[in-house]
């Protein structure tokens, strides 16, 4: 007799369910023999004796098929335990293909290939509401293109369009080599692949199960080798037989992100794929990305978070229904904020217009706006020193200059740095900017 | 890219898989059938002269018809909507299935299952029946066109009923509202098998098969309905695509009117 288990607890739900042969030839044979005496009861009572034997059969049968189960328990416990005795000691933990994988060096855009995305003055409305307009972007293949945006500014509505799951009320766009049109949609969906912001994986199914069916919705050959190659790569293939239900929320990111990359997608659009987790989940989701930027898989982010954005993303877009600005955060620094170096002094500077005028390749200079928000430029800063802005247009060459000047001057110099801004100064600035022309 | 048995496929074992672990489905499947077994049993082996045999006997054999209604309307009537509220609807269509793929799964998962226990239902019906009812009501229940009306009418009005279902449940918010509209919306063209079982018109094989021919353009017509309402941007957005996407225009086209 196997030792399998004849019934099983519900992962999910209550009470027992048949695991094998046994118990399901047991459940019938219960539920029959309970239909059998309210039917025929009813006519021959003599038949009841029979029906009472089938129902002691049942019992026994459920008894018998307990004694199965906790033998079946003792021995997976002793399974279990046998590998840790007999692992090499130099054993490796399980493989992250995509996550660990050396070298977190970006590479080079692939330019001999065609672009991933092109996207020409592409609108969408419904009815009276435009949910975004005249967006126009090129996204290279193999590149990390961070999409960012306010709530509402049409981020997924643009993702899901790109997808073919809505279709554009006016422009046009190429999608992994194919142009975007009712045609082409089953084409293009075989060729990219989505992860919405919620993972969307069917609770009642265990990882696997939900792997299978999309390995079968794209008609992937070989699936349970290829589902083994992305669980490894997002490190769950010790989950693999765990209900989805069962996982905790960045555990089923990584099971959507996984089954993102069944199909082995030109384009991966993730939306928010690090919404609402926790740090620990959110590094977790962040290296996959990276993992997947070094195998040169072109992919689509959308994201609240900043941070993610500057150190994921190759370029970044910025959308507030209306494109604002598309390129490297480089570039985008240098086309809103002028560039200038920073100097903070001990004392403020008893004539700072001298020392800033002499200096070549100065074009104006201001104390610390975020200092002087109150106060006019003869008022120091609380802790008594100076921060003094000083706009230039090659800070590098003008450095050494104003350091000899500031020197010369008899300035206690405690900083001389490049102003950075960050992603989410153009971030701000430009949402801003549509907030004021709102207003006005 | 043409249709793909495959594609169908994955979505049946899916769906399958899905209402094994579902307490609702599985309590429809569980519950009504014992329902729709000891009714019929009970009343036909009470049936005996002068009582009016025929209409217990049409009686009963219709309420084992109503079974490959209600199953599979309760099932498919959660197809969509219950995906829709797991969260799950885009993630699948994002994928290259078709619609037909996807509705040809669907509509599979609620129809095996339906057919096959109302299928094992008049089984056990006839045979209990034979051993326990008396010799007129036998004689009532066995007759040919009872045996071709169950096995020609499950199916189809279990095609209907899918039908009805997932057009309820493709424009519905709310699973348990879906899957009521699906089970009252189904029921209807029971009052054609009502007039055969009733012998309100004279059943024989070519009425039997008059009958089923009429239920088949029915479920034509659910399937050709169904297919019309199964558009990914209503599905996710709940509007359809505007006259100007339609038309919209080629990358090349648009580069060369700029």
């Amino acid at each position: 007799m196997s030792a399998d288990p004849w019934f099983v607890k519900r992962q999910i739900g209550f009470g027992w369910r048949p695991a094998a042969w046994q118990g399901w030839v047991i459940t019938v044979v219960v539920l029959g023999s309970g239909i059998a005496a309210v039917i025929v009861g009813r006519v021959h009572k003599s038949l009841l004796g029979y029906i009472g034997l089938l129902a002691a059969f049942g019992l026994y049968a459920l008894v018998a098929s307990a004694a199965a189960r906790v033998q079946a328990g003792a021995r997976a416990t002793a399974t279990a335990a046998a590998p840790t005795a007999t692992a090499p000691a130099s054993a490796a933990p399980a493989p992250r293909a995509i996550a660990t994988a050396p070298a977190p060096v970006r590479p080079a855009l692939d330019t001999s290939r065609p672009p991933a995305l092109v996207v020409d003055h592409l609108t969408k409305r419904f009815g009276d509401r435009v949910a975004f307009q005249d967006v126009s972007f090129t996204v290279g293949a193999g590149e990390v293109f961070g999409f960012l945006g306010p709530n509402g500014a049409g981020k997924t509505t643009t993702v899901r369009t790109l997808g073919t799951l809505i279709a554009p009320t006016s422009g046009s766009a190429i999608v992994a080599g194919m142009p975007l049109l009712p045609e082409n949609g089953q084409a293009i969906r075989q060729r990219i692949a989505i992860m919405p912001e919620a993972p969307g994986l069917y609770l009642r199914l265990s990882v696997r199960e939900n792997l299978q069916y999309f390995a079968g919705l794209f008609s992937i050959a070989n699936p349970n080798e290829r589902i083994g190659e992305v669980l490894e790569a997002v490190n769950m293939l010790p989950r693999i037989d765990d209900l989805c239900g069962s996982l905790s929320k960045g555990l089923k990111q990584r099971a959507g992100l996984a089954r993102a990359l069944l199909s082995n997608p030109e384009v991966l659009f993730l939306d928010e794929p690090t919404s609402g987790l926790d740090p620990v989940a959110t590094r977790d989701v962040n290296d996959l990305i990276e993992g997947l930027r070094r195998r040169g898989v072109t992919v689509f982010l959308t994201t609240h978070r900043l941070e993610e954005a500057q150190r994921l993303c190759d370029r970044v877009a910025i959308l507030n229904t209306t494109m604002r600005m598309v390129g490297r955060p480089d570039d985008l620094r240098a086309k809103l904020f002028s560039r200038a170096l920073v100097v903070a002094t001990a004392s403020p500077l008893s004539s700072p217009a001298n020392v800033f005028d002499s200096v070549k390749g100065i074009d104006g200079w201001s104390l610390d706006a975020v200092q002087d928000e109150n106060a006019d430029a003869s008022t120091p800063p609380p802790d008594g020193g100076a921060r003094y802005v000083v706009n230039v247009s090659d800070p590098k060459a003008v450095a050494p200059e104003l350091t000899r000047a500031l020197v010369a001057a008899g300035a206690d110099v405690e900083q001389l740095a490049e102003r950075v801004h960050s992603l989410e100064d153009i971030y701000l600035q430009l949402v801003n900017e549509d907030v004021e022309a709102t207003h006005r | 890219m043409s249709f793909s048995l495959g594609r169908a496929r994955a979505v049946l074992v899916k769906e399958l898989r899905d209402f094994r672990r579902n307490k609702f489905i599985i309590g429809t499947i569980v519950v009504l059938p014992l329902i729709f077994i000891i009714v019929p049993i009970s009343d036909l082996f009470r049936a005996a002269p002068p009582r009016l045999q025929t209409v217990q006997v049409g009686t009963s054999l219709l309420l084992l018809l109503v079974a490959p209604v209600v199953m599979p309307a309760t099932i498919a009537a959660y197809s969509v909507v219950g995906e829709k509220e797991q969260g799950t609807l885009e993630p699948v269509l994002t994928t290259p299935v078709r619609r037909e793929e996807l509705l040809i799964g669907k509509a599979s998962a609620a129809l095996l299952p339906s057919v096959a226990i109302a299928y094992l239902l008049f089984t056990v019906v006839v045979i209990a029946v034979r051993i326990g009812a008396s010799h007129v009501v036998v004689d009532d229940v066995w007759q040919p066109q009872n045996f071709l009306a169950q096995a020609l009418f499950s199916p189809l009005l279990a095609g209907w009923a899918i039908w009805v279902g997932i057009a309820i449940s493709a424009r519905s918010s709310d699973v348990r509202v879906a899957q009521q509209l699906g089970t009252l919306a189904s029921l209807p063209p029971l009052a054609i098998v009502a007039l055969i079982e009733y012998q309100v018109i004279t059943p024989s094989v070519t009425t039997a098969l008059i009958i089923g021919a009429i239920l088949a353009g029915l479920d034509a017509l659910g399937w050709w309905f169904v297919g019309t309402l199964f558009n990914r941007e209503r599905l996710i957005t709940g509007r359809n695509a505007t006259r100007a996407t339609r038309r919209r225009v080629a990358p090349q086209e648009a580069a060369s009117s700029t």
